[in-house]
């Protein structure tokens, strides 16, 4: 017997975009204030795992077409890069440095390089909770 | 500054993570996976030049200064193991394109090489004792992993055990250095020095640095080695290899680094209690070597004598007898890695690990044989090859400084493990020939050439002393001399 989720299956897809934009304030809040890439991934990885409760395994992946192991090397690789960056241009491996730029509509805003390190924690977080996530899920 | 030294932790680590993107492509795993091991070996050599001409080399992560950020520090105790580690590694890699097979490397063997290679270098080279926390586990949930991927029962078996009675340990470890900073404010290594010379090592820093000796000593397979014949015996046999030339050494390193530069004050204490754990060791180990009639087990109890041989230097604490435990430390290294590989031959052509099983293999396998001969004589001690001058500068330490039970049962125990090879020698090789070479299940090509490069290496190892005693003294050196190296981390302390 086929269960009718259409409740479930409404609300995931809104609570979804809500999650991630949580997500998204923890990843950019984590430099002043309590957050950063590695609860910002935890929460990304969570509102994808609500999209597979909501859905069925091949819905999702139909509309996330995203092999997470790969995920995981792009993170792990992207954070290793910004060390091996500064290496390159004669710093202390893992030197990073900021900059104040302004952007015409949001103004004066602190760019770290820490930022794209963060950013691969991310990567890396989101990449690893679902593989394991999806890879205990399969029959295989 | 040298960046030189972040250098053998983000080759391998790069290397992995680059080949998570080729997992199909077994032929350029195994292209990238050589190259960045010869790389690395490039690399570390170049230090070890660098540190023998100017000194211990440290890199501040991050521009930092120690002891606020984190510090890795190349002398030359560490560069020395390393350069064994590249050495081992590649051999056992070569051996193992050819017997480890395409289902396992498929499933990212060689990306876990990879990182277990980042675990054992950045434990040798980190300055700072929660950095070292962090290595240990990079190591071991990589060793997790090849302990159990191809998923046999065996494996599955000894890995639960192997994963428990390490998180067991790592935990204990954690709570270690939790009561270290309560009590010293400090987990750089340099500066923890500092501070226990200024304060004096009391009875609660004692304590910690016995809780830090169990910690390691678990992972060293000191006295507290019953997870190891186990977790070594199920991988396959280049996999083995690797473990017992690398894993233990890593804890063997650690108890090395922290009792020669940090806790050093109460050596009637702890030194006392190495020593005799490093006796007992030899002895267990020694009773196991003897006992078993499975080539495997025999080679995973060698292990352990050696382990226990190794502490017999520290124990007694002279410069020389250091040296002498460092030299002993490389030949280990190597000799293991080569004992491994040529039983994982043996056991690849007979079909069976059982000794009783094996016979006359000399007739169609005379370079294997002989192979073996020259590294049994070597793991036991006889003059011209690697084993020899550790042994001897360990015992003349020992008697010297009054050691005599521990310097009798090295003897003892070199004689068991003569012993104990040699009867996987004379029953393998010697006696009727039972095995045409039709019926062999496997074919030696390709398999005794990284074989020959660790026996080259082994021989090398003991002609070249002179050589070589150069820079296992100097290594010697800053361990008993903990000031060398917190002037090297600390240049502004005074």
């Amino acid at each position: 017997m086929k269960t009718n989720d259409v409740i479930l299956q409404t609300i995931a897809s809104v609570a979804a975009f809500i999650i991630l934009a949580f997500a998204a304030y923890l990843f950019f809040a984590g430099h002043h204030e309590p957050g950063g890439g590695f609860i910002g991934g935890l929460v990304i990885a969570s509102a994808l795992v609500l999209l597979y409760i909501a859905f069925d395994m091949e819905t999702v992946e139909k509309g996330i077409p995203v092999d997470y192991k790969i995920l995981t090397g792009i993170g792990i690789g992207l954070s290793l890069l910004t060390g091996v960056g500064a290496m390159v241009l004669g710093y202390p491996f893992l030197s990073h440095t900021y900059e104040y730029v302004d952007f015409p509509f949001f103004g004066e805003i602190e760019l770290a390089t820490s930022l794209l390190f963060e950013a691969g924690v991310s990567l890396a977080v989101v990449g690893a909770i679902l593989t394991i996530i999806l890879s205990i899920s399969e029959d295989v | 500054m040298n960046n030189l030294v972040i250098l053998p932790i983000v080759i391998p680590l790069l290397a992995g993570v680059a080949l998570i993107f080729f997992r199909k492509q077994i032929r350029v795993q195994r292209y990238v996976t050589t190259l960045s091991l010869l790389l690395l070996a490039v690399v570390t050599m170049v230090l070890i030049q660098q540190v023998s001409d100017a000194g211990t080399q440290t890199l501040n992560l991050g521009g930092w200064d120690p002891p606020f950020g984190i510090v890795l520090v190349a002398d030359m105790f560490a560069l020395l193991l390393m350069l064994a580690t590249v050495i081992v590694a590649f051999c056992c890699v070569l051996y193992g394109f050819r017997t480890i097979g395409e289902a396992r490397e498929k499933h990212y063997l060689y990306p876990f090489i990879h990182f277990l290679l980042v675990g054992v270098m950045g434990s040798f080279l980190t300055g700072d004792l929660f950095n070292l926390f962090v290595f240990f586990e990079v190591m071991l949930l990589a060793s997790y992993i090849l302990v159990s991927l191809g998923g046999t029962k065996d494996q599955l078996r000894e890995s639960l055990k192997y994963v428990l009675i390490n998180i067991v340990s790592s935990m204990f470890f954690l709570v270690a250095i939790g009561y270290l900073y309560a009590i010293t404010g400090t987990l750089n290594f340099a500066d923890l020095s500092m501070r226990i010379a200024e304060t004096g090592q009391d009875g609660l820093i004692t304590t910690v640095a016995i809780f830090l000796l169990l910690v390691f000593a678990i992972k060293a397979a000191l006295l507290m080695y019953f997870w190891l014949p186990g977790a070594y015996v199920v991988p396959p046999m280049a996999i083995s290899a690797m473990f017992a030339a690398l894993l233990t050494k890593v804890g063997i390193y650690a108890i090395f680094r922290t009792f020669t530069l940090i806790f050093y004050h109460e050596p009637a204490v702890t030194h006392q209690l190495i020593a005799w754990l490093g006796i007992l060791t030899m002895i267990f180990g020694a009773i196991g070597a003897v006992a078993y009639w499975d080539v495997r087990k025999i080679l995973a109890y060698n292990v352990v004598i050696a382990v226990g041989f190794i502490f017999a230097g520290l124990a007694v604490f002279t410069e020389v007898a250091l040296a002498g435990s460092i030299y002993y430390l490389m030949h280990d290294m190597v000799v293991k890695a080569l004992l491994f590989l040529l039983g994982g031959v043996m056991i690849g052509l007979t079909g069976t690990d059982q000794l009783r099983k094996m016979s006359g293999m000399i007739r169609n396998h005379a370079a294997l044989g002989w192979m073996f001969f020259l590294a049994a004589l070597a793991l036991a001690g006889i003059p011209p090859l690697s084993g020899f001058i550790g042994k001897l500068l360990i015992l003349q330490g020992a008697i010297g400084e009054g050691f005599y039970i521990l310097a009798a049962v090295g003897l003892v125990t070199s004689l068991m493990v003569l012993y104990s090879v040699m009867k996987i020698f004379m029953n393998g090789f010697w006696g009727e020939n039972q095995l045409s070479v039709e019926d062999e299940r496997m074919s030696t090509r390709g398999l005794l050439f990284p074989c020959a490069i660790l026996a080259t290496i082994t021989v090398g190892l003991g002609l070249g002393v002179e050589w070589v005693n150069v820079y296992a003294l100097q290594a010697a050196e800053v361990l008993n001399n903990p000031q060398l190296y917190i002037e090297a981390v600390l240049p502004n302390a005074d």
